[in-house]
């Protein structure tokens, strides 16, 4: 794999070939650098409004939770995330109640905002892939369907999902056909130690079981996949410097294997990590050619408790990298007046369309 | 509507033109910004809350306050030990805060007898936040247990097991023989929230229950759902829980978005 002829279309052409135990082993035998350099060489691109994963493009997942699920808070959040020109990934929110009538509120929210601003990016709301489903046969607006996923039967059982949900889940999405550039419409969340946590292990190290849950989303053509890495907390992944080398097995096992990988870069009050580790995650996962990463305002989580990363931090990382987001996300960006470049943020002032709708509509 | 956070600055500081936004939200929007970066004051204001935080996590539990506060209002308690001993190695041995310790199972069992099958078990723990235990599980569990007990419900004494997971419930619930559990426990504390109370029930609780057969409420606190709204949604779930006899994915929560926070 580090050989020079070793490039994107070998590694394209290898991966339905490989298992999930092959990648993990010789992830262990590699070094952060090679995790680095193997992951650049790997290209994934998917599309559904937008066109993710190009070469020299980050791309953000706006992530504008709110602790009741308010539906103003929630738009508060968005606002403020596309002022920052984020939200080419998804905008993407984990809802507080996994309710069908809530998440049915906030998917018709998003859904708006998207037609009203004629934004080309997709909505999701990452409920229970049950209540979701439930909200499509009632008529609600999904783009994508998300799902947590692990890697053994038994912690997906105590997700509530099995494989064949998914295909079910995935073919309703399809037959609504929102996407205009693309039909990728799945959305995976994964993280190391998740089937530990739920004592589904059988145990096999959590590296191992991570990337077959890279395999279980491989199945479904995903449009995004990321793995939360230090979501769970120390007893996991104990410190910033764990949290970084996971991140970093993450992103590369997932490329391997063909995925479109984001990371959440991302650790717990619990946990022995701050957010310099993050800086440095955060920096060398835009060396490796990660697709995309969250944007949470201020990096702070209020419904989740956790820090992430913040609209800013894009920014930082679209600098010192040369990096702009999706293609047709950037000309949305250059249309509104928001960045130029992809990369420039502009003046704002309280007469931009985004904040002058508010004004009439009282949101 | 939510409390603002208290590091954000104030508008006009060199945050950006729709900070008015702020009324909506308490997540740190309209920052402004320099160049594409964070502001020197955000980021310092960040690393504060971020070691209050840090704080509210190692903080000692007050078991004592709990019981009088409880008793005093009628509740009967009950103390446990989990396996997990300390905090360091609670947080690092999910497995040991998912047990009891052999005394606390021993105790528990010889008053099981008197007890006899009871509706449910109510089980309290700091969690990774033990001023959310302390400043509103007996908020929630006064009115809870009264709405029940007015319904017929038979209930244990509640349980305080410091450093506890939420499977502790289900050892708990088949040691007893109840028929529900209900676990509150602080959950870990966010930058702007170091009172978080989660609650987790369980339909016939035991050894094989998995997560996706529990119920949560979650961010139980004054700026999110507050006590007494989160007594009422665990009686409707509970009762639900009783007539359909599920618990977890198969009980779906038909409450809106509008509706949790009244």
């Amino acid at each position: 794999m580090l050989r020079y002829e070793t490039d994107a279309p070998v590694l394209a052409a290898l991966a339905p070939g490989l298992t999930p135990e092959m990648v993990a082993a010789v992830s262990k035998l590699m070094s952060n650098q090679d995790l680095i350099l193997v992951a650049k060489k790997c290209r994934v691109v998917t599309a559904f409004r937008n066109t993710l994963g190009l070469p020299g493009r980050l791309a953000v997942r706006l992530q504008p939770n709110h602790p009741t699920d308010d539906p103003q808070g929630v738009a508060a959040s968005i606002i403020d995330g596309l002022l920052y020109g984020c939200g080419d990934a998804v905008i993407g929110i984990n809802p507080a109640t996994d309710s069908v009538p809530a998440v049915e509120t906030l998917l018709r929210l998003l859904d708006t905002v998207i037609r009203r601003y004629d934004i080309p990016t997709q909505s999701c709301v990452l409920a229970h892939v049950t209540t979701q489903l439930a909200a499509l046969e009632r008529g609600a607006p999904v783009d994508l369907v998300f799902q947590s996923v692990a890697g053994t039967e038994a912690a997906n059982r105590s997700f509530g999902i099995t494989l064949s949900l998914l295909g079910q889940a995935r073919e309703a999405a399809l037959a609504l056909k929102r996407g205009t550039v693309g039909d990728n419409v799945m959305y995976f969340e994964t993280g190391q130690g998740s089937a530990l946590s739920a004592n589904a292990h059988h145990g096999i190290d959590q590296q191992t079981l991570e990337v077959r849950a890279y395999a279980v989303a491989r199945a479904f053509k995903p449009l995004l996949v990321n793995t939360v890495v230090g979501f769970i907390g120390p007893e996991y992944l104990y410190d910033g410097k764990q949290i970084i080398r996971a991140g970093l097995e993450d992103h590369c096992c997932g490329k391997l294997l063909g995925l479109p990988m984001g990371v959440d870069v991302c650790y717990t009050n619990h946990a022995e990590a701050d957010q310099d580790d993050m800086d440095t995650l955060l920096t060398l996962l835009g060396v490796a050619g990660c697709n995309y990463i969250m944007g949470v305002p201020g990096a702070d989580d209020i419904m989740l408790g956790y820090q992430s990363t913040s609209f800013h931090d894009s920014h930082y990382l679209r600098q010192v990298l040369g990096l702009k987001p999706a293609p047709e996300f950037e000309a949305w960006l250059e249309k509104m007046r928001i960045a130029a470049g992809g990369r420039h943020l502009l003046p704002v002032d309280s007469r931009h369309a985004l904040l002058a709708d508010i004004k009439q509509r009282s949101l | 509507m939510t409390e603002k956070n208290p590091e954000t600055p104030a508008a006009g500081a060199g945050r950006d033109p729709w900070s008015a936004l702020s009324r909506y939200t308490s997540a740190r929007i309209a920052l402004g910004r320099t160049g594409g970066s964070v502001r020197t004051g955000s980021l310092l204001d960040f690393r504060l809350a971020h070691a209050r935080a840090r704080d509210a996590v190692m903080a000692a539990f007050d078991v004592a306050g709990l019981e009088r506060e409880l008793i005093q209002k009628g509740v009967a308690t009950h103390p446990l030990a989990t396996a997990a001993g300390d905090r360091r190695v609670y947080l690092v041995r999910p497995d040991l805060g998912r047990q009891l310790d052999g005394e606390s199972r021993d105790r528990l069992l010889a008053a099981a007898g008197a007890w006899g099958r009871r509706d449910l078990a109510i089980i309290v723990s700091d969690g990774l936040a033990a001023q959310a235990a302390e400043r509103h599980a007996a908020a929630v569990i006064v009115p809870l247990v009264e709405q029940l007990q007015s319904l017929g419900w038979t209930i244990f004494p509640v349980f305080i097991a410091p450093l506890a997971r939420v499977k502790l419930q289900d050892e708990i619930g088949e040691r007893l023989g109840a028929r529900h559990t209900l676990m509150l426990l602080g959950e870990r504390p966010g930058l702007g929230s170091p009172d978080s109370l989660g609650a987790y029930l369980t339909y016939r609780p035991g050894a094989a229950r998995t997560d996706a057969e529990r119920n949560c409420v979650s961010n139980i606190r004054p700026e999110g759902l507050p006590s007494a709204a989160a007594a009422r949604k665990l009686a409707h779930l509970l009762l639900e829980s009783a007539r359909l006899g599920v618990s977890g994915i198969a009980l779906k929560d038909t409450e809106t978005a509008g509706e949790i926070g009244n």
